[in-house]
Protein backbone atom coordinates (compact mmCIF):
# COMPACT_ATOMS: atom_id res chain seq x y z
CA UNK A 1 0.00 0.00 0.00
CA UNK A 2 1.48 3.48 -0.66
CA UNK A 3 1.91 5.39 1.78
CA UNK A 4 0.75 8.95 1.78
CA UNK A 5 2.77 11.89 0.30
CA UNK A 6 3.61 14.97 1.97
CA UNK A 7 2.86 18.34 0.30
CA UNK A 8 5.39 19.53 -1.91
CA UNK A 9 6.05 22.87 0.78
CA UNK A 10 6.79 20.39 3.40
CA UNK A 11 8.81 17.95 1.52
CA UNK A 12 11.07 20.98 0.13
CA UNK A 13 11.01 22.61 3.42
CA UNK A 14 10.70 21.24 7.09
CA UNK A 15 11.27 18.08 8.13
CA UNK A 16 8.68 16.50 10.31
CA UNK A 17 10.27 16.86 13.78
CA UNK A 18 12.99 19.58 12.67
CA UNK A 19 13.70 22.71 13.04
CA UNK A 20 12.76 25.62 10.55
CA UNK A 21 15.40 28.08 9.21
CA UNK A 22 13.87 30.42 11.57
CA UNK A 23 14.19 28.49 15.29
CA UNK A 24 17.56 27.80 14.34
CA UNK A 25 18.65 31.69 13.96
CA UNK A 26 16.67 32.71 17.01
CA UNK A 27 18.07 30.52 19.10
CA UNK A 28 21.70 31.25 17.52
CA UNK A 29 20.81 34.40 18.27
CA UNK A 30 20.07 34.05 22.07
CA UNK A 31 23.43 31.65 22.44
CA UNK A 32 25.47 34.08 20.69
CA UNK A 33 24.13 37.78 21.37
CA UNK A 34 27.44 39.38 19.94
CA UNK A 35 29.15 39.05 17.00
CA UNK A 36 26.82 36.80 15.46
CA UNK A 37 24.48 38.72 12.62
CA UNK A 38 21.61 36.57 10.69
CA UNK A 39 21.07 38.35 8.06
CA UNK A 40 18.20 36.88 5.96
CA UNK A 41 15.99 33.65 6.46
CA UNK A 42 13.88 31.00 5.23
CA UNK A 43 12.05 28.16 6.22
CA UNK A 44 15.21 25.74 4.76
CA UNK A 45 18.26 28.84 5.18
CA UNK A 46 20.15 31.04 7.74
CA UNK A 47 22.47 33.20 6.18
CA UNK A 48 24.81 34.47 8.97
CA UNK A 49 27.56 36.54 9.48
CA UNK A 50 29.95 35.27 12.65
CA UNK A 51 32.84 36.96 14.05
CA UNK A 52 36.16 35.16 13.48
CA UNK A 53 36.64 34.55 16.70
CA UNK A 54 33.49 33.14 17.80
CA UNK A 55 33.24 31.00 14.20
CA UNK A 56 34.51 27.89 15.99
CA UNK A 57 31.96 28.18 18.50
CA UNK A 58 29.16 28.58 16.54
CA UNK A 59 30.06 25.39 14.45
CA UNK A 60 30.04 23.48 17.59
CA UNK A 61 27.02 24.76 18.39
CA UNK A 62 25.17 24.20 15.08
CA UNK A 63 26.89 20.82 15.13
CA UNK A 64 26.30 19.26 18.68
CA UNK A 65 22.76 21.34 19.28
CA UNK A 66 21.09 21.94 15.87
CA UNK A 67 22.00 18.74 14.22
CA UNK A 68 24.10 20.05 11.21
CA UNK A 69 25.48 16.57 9.92
CA UNK A 70 28.12 17.74 6.91
CA UNK A 71 29.67 20.84 5.36
CA UNK A 72 28.66 21.47 2.05
CA UNK A 73 31.25 24.03 0.65
CA UNK A 74 34.16 26.43 1.64
CA UNK A 75 34.62 28.99 -0.40
CA UNK A 76 36.61 32.32 -0.12
CA UNK A 77 35.84 36.05 -1.83
CA UNK A 78 38.43 38.72 -2.19
CA UNK A 79 37.37 42.07 -1.41
CA UNK A 80 40.14 43.70 -3.27
CA UNK A 81 39.02 47.31 -3.32
CA UNK A 82 37.93 47.13 0.31
CA UNK A 83 41.00 45.89 1.42
CA UNK A 84 39.04 42.69 3.02
CA UNK A 85 38.81 38.69 2.39
CA UNK A 86 35.25 36.90 3.39
CA UNK A 87 35.83 32.51 4.19
CA UNK A 88 32.34 31.11 3.19
CA UNK A 89 31.20 28.26 4.81
CA UNK A 90 27.60 26.20 3.55
CA UNK A 91 26.93 23.58 6.34
CA UNK A 92 23.67 21.40 6.18
CA UNK A 93 21.28 19.64 8.26
CA UNK A 94 19.78 17.12 6.82
CA UNK A 95 17.86 16.47 9.95
CA UNK A 96 16.28 19.98 9.37
CA UNK A 97 16.29 20.11 5.83
CA UNK A 98 18.18 23.90 6.55
CA UNK A 99 21.46 25.05 5.03
CA UNK A 100 23.21 27.86 6.78
CA UNK A 101 25.47 29.65 5.29
CA UNK A 102 28.31 31.19 7.51
CA UNK A 103 30.22 34.28 6.75
CA UNK A 104 33.27 35.29 8.16
CA UNK A 105 35.25 38.67 7.48
CA UNK A 106 38.62 39.08 7.49
CA UNK A 107 41.36 42.06 7.27
CA UNK A 108 42.97 40.85 3.69
CA UNK A 109 46.91 41.32 5.55
CA UNK A 110 46.09 38.55 8.12
CA UNK A 111 43.44 36.12 6.83
CA UNK A 112 42.91 33.59 9.01
CA UNK A 113 40.35 31.75 10.27
CA UNK A 114 39.74 28.83 11.84
CA UNK A 115 39.17 25.39 10.40
CA UNK A 116 35.75 23.22 10.87
CA UNK A 117 37.37 20.26 9.77
CA UNK A 118 37.91 18.93 13.36
CA UNK A 119 34.08 19.02 13.23
CA UNK A 120 33.08 18.07 9.98
CA UNK A 121 35.62 15.57 8.04
CA UNK A 122 34.34 16.66 4.60
CA UNK A 123 35.72 20.40 5.19
CA UNK A 124 39.44 19.00 4.94
CA UNK A 125 39.78 19.52 0.88
CA UNK A 126 37.70 22.49 0.62
CA UNK A 127 39.54 24.44 2.99
CA UNK A 128 42.73 23.19 1.27
CA UNK A 129 41.16 24.59 -2.07
CA UNK A 130 40.14 27.67 -0.65
CA UNK A 131 43.65 27.82 1.03
CA UNK A 132 45.32 27.27 -2.17
CA UNK A 133 43.47 29.76 -4.39
CA UNK A 134 42.83 32.57 -2.08
CA UNK A 135 45.62 32.25 0.70
CA UNK A 136 43.35 32.03 3.22
CA UNK A 137 44.59 30.13 6.16
CA UNK A 138 42.47 28.01 7.99
CA UNK A 139 44.26 27.64 11.87
CA UNK A 140 43.72 24.01 13.17
CA UNK A 141 43.80 22.37 9.71
CA UNK A 142 45.09 18.67 10.03
CA UNK A 143 47.01 19.27 6.64
CA UNK A 144 47.10 22.53 4.82
CA UNK A 145 48.83 22.39 1.76
CA UNK A 146 48.37 23.09 -1.64
CA UNK A 147 45.88 20.53 -3.53
CA UNK A 148 45.12 22.10 -6.73
CA UNK A 149 48.46 23.96 -8.26
CA UNK A 150 51.83 22.55 -7.86
CA UNK A 151 53.29 22.23 -4.73
CA UNK A 152 55.79 25.07 -3.85
CA UNK A 153 54.11 28.00 -5.81
CA UNK A 154 54.21 30.82 -4.33
CA UNK A 155 50.56 32.43 -6.11
CA UNK A 156 46.96 32.41 -4.65
CA UNK A 157 45.30 32.52 -8.61
CA UNK A 158 42.14 33.75 -7.67
CA UNK A 159 43.38 36.93 -5.61
CA UNK A 160 41.99 39.88 -7.17
CA UNK A 161 45.99 41.03 -7.62
CA UNK A 162 47.37 38.34 -8.82
CA UNK A 163 48.63 38.92 -12.05
CA UNK A 164 47.39 36.38 -14.91
CA UNK A 165 49.84 35.23 -17.55
CA UNK A 166 51.92 32.31 -18.19
CA UNK A 167 54.67 30.85 -15.81
CA UNK A 168 54.97 27.07 -16.88
CA UNK B 1 111.58 -19.72 -31.80
CA UNK B 2 110.87 -20.81 -27.87
CA UNK B 3 108.59 -23.58 -28.57
CA UNK B 4 107.83 -23.86 -24.55
CA UNK B 5 106.11 -20.77 -24.44
CA UNK B 6 103.75 -22.03 -27.47
CA UNK B 7 100.86 -23.60 -25.20
CA UNK B 8 100.18 -20.34 -23.14
CA UNK B 9 100.30 -18.28 -26.55
CA UNK B 10 97.27 -20.14 -27.76
CA UNK B 11 95.29 -20.25 -24.51
CA UNK B 12 92.15 -18.13 -24.50
CA UNK B 13 90.26 -16.60 -21.53
CA UNK B 14 86.76 -17.78 -21.81
CA UNK B 15 85.83 -13.90 -22.41
CA UNK B 16 88.27 -13.62 -25.36
CA UNK B 17 86.92 -17.09 -26.47
CA UNK B 18 83.16 -15.92 -26.45
CA UNK B 19 84.30 -12.67 -28.16
CA UNK B 20 86.60 -14.52 -30.98
CA UNK B 21 83.97 -16.80 -31.65
CA UNK B 22 81.18 -14.01 -31.65
CA UNK B 23 83.19 -12.66 -34.31
CA UNK B 24 83.62 -15.57 -36.61
CA UNK B 25 80.26 -15.98 -36.09
CA UNK B 26 78.99 -12.86 -37.27
CA UNK B 27 81.79 -12.50 -40.11
CA UNK B 28 80.94 -15.74 -41.46
CA UNK B 29 76.92 -15.14 -41.68
CA UNK B 30 77.83 -11.43 -43.18
CA UNK B 31 79.78 -13.29 -46.19
CA UNK B 32 77.64 -16.53 -46.18
CA UNK B 33 74.55 -14.07 -46.82
CA UNK B 34 72.73 -16.17 -43.94
CA UNK B 35 72.26 -12.14 -42.20
CA UNK B 36 70.54 -10.84 -44.84
CA UNK B 37 68.36 -13.96 -44.94
CA UNK B 38 67.56 -13.54 -40.96
CA UNK B 39 66.85 -10.18 -41.49
CA UNK B 40 64.61 -10.24 -43.98
CA UNK B 41 62.22 -12.89 -41.71
CA UNK B 42 62.94 -11.38 -38.39
CA UNK B 43 62.22 -7.52 -39.31
CA UNK B 44 58.83 -7.95 -40.76
CA UNK B 45 57.63 -10.32 -37.75
CA UNK B 46 58.96 -8.10 -35.14
CA UNK B 47 57.38 -5.17 -36.99
CA UNK B 48 53.99 -6.32 -37.36
CA UNK B 49 53.85 -7.89 -33.93
CA UNK B 50 54.90 -4.69 -32.34
CA UNK B 51 52.74 -2.67 -34.91
CA UNK B 52 49.50 -4.63 -33.76
CA UNK B 53 49.69 -5.05 -30.06
CA UNK B 54 50.99 -1.51 -29.04
CA UNK B 55 49.07 -1.26 -26.12
CA UNK B 56 48.10 2.66 -24.66
CA UNK B 57 48.26 3.72 -21.16
CA UNK B 58 45.00 3.81 -19.68
CA UNK B 59 45.48 7.39 -18.76
CA UNK B 60 42.53 10.04 -19.57
CA UNK B 61 43.25 13.12 -17.92
CA UNK B 62 40.70 15.42 -19.53
CA UNK B 63 37.56 15.82 -22.39
CA UNK B 64 39.58 14.02 -24.80
CA UNK B 65 39.65 10.80 -22.85
CA UNK B 66 36.02 10.50 -24.09
CA UNK B 67 36.90 10.08 -27.21
CA UNK B 68 39.75 7.80 -26.58
CA UNK B 69 36.55 5.72 -24.75
CA UNK B 70 33.88 6.16 -27.66
CA UNK B 71 37.00 4.63 -29.97
CA UNK B 72 37.03 1.37 -27.63
CA UNK B 73 33.31 0.86 -28.02
CA UNK B 74 31.69 -0.97 -30.53
CA UNK B 75 31.11 1.58 -33.06
CA UNK B 76 34.96 2.28 -33.74
CA UNK B 77 36.02 -0.80 -31.72
CA UNK B 78 39.59 0.35 -31.69
CA UNK B 79 40.53 -2.98 -30.07
CA UNK B 80 40.75 -4.79 -33.48
CA UNK B 81 43.74 -2.65 -34.33
CA UNK B 82 45.50 -3.95 -31.48
CA UNK B 83 44.82 -0.64 -28.97
CA UNK B 84 44.44 -2.24 -25.41
CA UNK B 85 44.40 -0.39 -22.49
CA UNK B 86 46.13 -1.06 -19.85
CA UNK B 87 46.39 0.43 -16.63
CA UNK B 88 50.22 -0.21 -15.63
CA UNK B 89 53.07 1.77 -17.07
CA UNK B 90 54.96 -1.50 -17.17
CA UNK B 91 52.82 -3.30 -19.52
CA UNK B 92 52.51 -0.55 -22.38
CA UNK B 93 54.21 0.44 -25.22
CA UNK B 94 52.67 3.93 -26.41
CA UNK B 95 51.69 6.95 -23.28
CA UNK B 96 48.58 8.63 -24.87
CA UNK B 97 48.49 12.13 -23.37
CA UNK B 98 44.76 13.15 -23.88
CA UNK B 99 44.61 16.24 -22.27
CA UNK B 100 45.65 19.76 -20.54
CA UNK B 101 49.33 18.98 -18.50
CA UNK B 102 49.37 21.21 -15.20
CA UNK B 103 52.37 21.73 -13.81
CA UNK B 104 51.67 19.56 -10.86
CA UNK B 105 50.82 16.60 -13.03
CA UNK B 106 53.99 17.11 -14.95
CA UNK B 107 56.36 15.65 -13.29
CA UNK B 108 54.10 12.17 -12.65
CA UNK B 109 53.38 12.53 -16.14
CA UNK B 110 57.56 12.14 -16.31
CA UNK B 111 57.82 9.48 -14.39
CA UNK B 112 55.07 7.48 -15.93
CA UNK B 113 56.86 7.95 -19.74
CA UNK B 114 60.30 6.84 -17.51
CA UNK B 115 58.44 3.28 -15.70
CA UNK B 116 57.32 2.35 -19.42
CA UNK B 117 59.52 -0.58 -21.18
CA UNK B 118 61.40 0.33 -24.47
CA UNK B 119 60.21 0.27 -26.92
CA UNK B 120 57.80 3.23 -26.29
CA UNK B 121 56.20 5.96 -28.14
CA UNK B 122 54.43 8.94 -27.30
CA UNK B 123 51.21 9.90 -28.75
CA UNK B 124 49.48 13.79 -28.28
CA UNK B 125 46.21 13.55 -28.38
CA UNK B 126 43.82 17.13 -28.90
CA UNK B 127 45.40 20.53 -28.54
CA UNK B 128 45.96 20.84 -25.26
CA UNK B 129 48.59 18.20 -24.97
CA UNK B 130 50.29 19.54 -28.11
CA UNK B 131 50.12 23.29 -27.71
CA UNK B 132 48.37 24.05 -24.95
CA UNK B 133 45.43 24.75 -26.15
CA UNK B 134 43.14 27.52 -25.41
CA UNK B 135 45.19 27.81 -22.11
CA UNK B 136 48.37 29.03 -23.82
CA UNK B 137 48.48 31.79 -21.41
CA UNK B 138 47.57 30.21 -18.53
CA UNK B 139 49.67 30.27 -15.19
CA UNK B 140 48.84 26.32 -14.52
CA UNK B 141 49.64 24.65 -17.98
CA UNK B 142 51.57 23.29 -19.52
CA UNK B 143 52.39 24.26 -23.22
CA UNK B 144 52.31 20.70 -24.60
CA UNK B 145 53.73 17.79 -23.75
CA UNK B 146 56.74 17.85 -25.88
CA UNK B 147 58.34 20.50 -23.57
CA UNK B 148 59.41 17.28 -21.42
CA UNK B 149 58.81 14.31 -23.27
CA UNK B 150 59.43 13.79 -26.66
CA UNK B 151 56.42 13.02 -28.77
CA UNK B 152 56.12 10.72 -32.13
CA UNK B 153 52.39 11.53 -33.39
CA UNK B 154 50.56 14.60 -32.65
CA UNK B 155 46.72 14.18 -33.29
CA UNK B 156 45.02 17.30 -33.84
CA UNK B 157 41.07 17.97 -32.68
CA UNK B 158 39.65 19.62 -29.97
CA UNK B 159 38.61 17.06 -28.86
CA UNK B 160 39.84 14.65 -31.82
CA UNK B 161 37.02 12.41 -33.21
CA UNK B 162 37.48 9.06 -32.53
CA UNK B 163 38.48 8.19 -36.44
CA UNK B 164 41.05 10.55 -35.80
CA UNK B 165 42.93 8.99 -33.10
CA UNK B 166 41.93 5.73 -34.84
CA UNK B 167 44.00 7.51 -38.23
CA UNK B 168 46.76 9.16 -35.54
CA UNK B 169 47.62 5.62 -34.20
CA UNK B 170 47.73 3.95 -38.20
CA UNK B 171 50.24 6.81 -39.08
CA UNK B 172 52.20 5.41 -35.56
CA UNK B 173 51.91 2.02 -37.60
CA UNK B 174 53.59 3.28 -40.28
CA UNK B 175 56.49 4.74 -38.03
CA UNK B 176 56.74 1.28 -35.71
CA UNK B 177 57.06 -0.57 -39.53
CA UNK B 178 59.75 2.08 -40.65
CA UNK B 179 61.99 1.52 -37.70
CA UNK B 180 62.61 -2.27 -38.51
CA UNK B 181 63.25 -3.46 -34.84
CA UNK B 182 63.53 -6.73 -36.06
CA UNK B 183 66.86 -6.19 -37.40
CA UNK B 184 69.46 -7.56 -35.12
CA UNK B 185 72.50 -8.12 -36.28
CA UNK B 186 74.09 -4.72 -37.04
CA UNK B 187 76.42 -3.79 -39.87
Amino acid sequence: MRTEVGKVEQRQGLAAGGKSGETIAKSMLEKFPNGVKVTSTAANRVNATVDRGLLYKVAEFLKNEMDFEHVTSVSGVDWYPENRMQAVFHITSYANRVTAEIIVDLPRDSPEVDSVTPLWGGANWNERETYDMFGIIFKGHPRLERILTAPGSDYFPYRKDFAGGRRV
Amino acid sequence: MDLRLAPNAIAMTSKEFIAWSTDVMAELMRATGVKKAIDKISAPIWSWALRNANYPLHFGVACCALEMAAASAPRFDAERLGMIYRSSPRQTDVLLVNGWVTAKLRPDLRRLYEQMAEPRWVVAMGECAISGGPWYDSYNTVQGVDTFIPVDVYIPGCPPRPEAMIDGFMKLHKKIHKEMRGTFLED
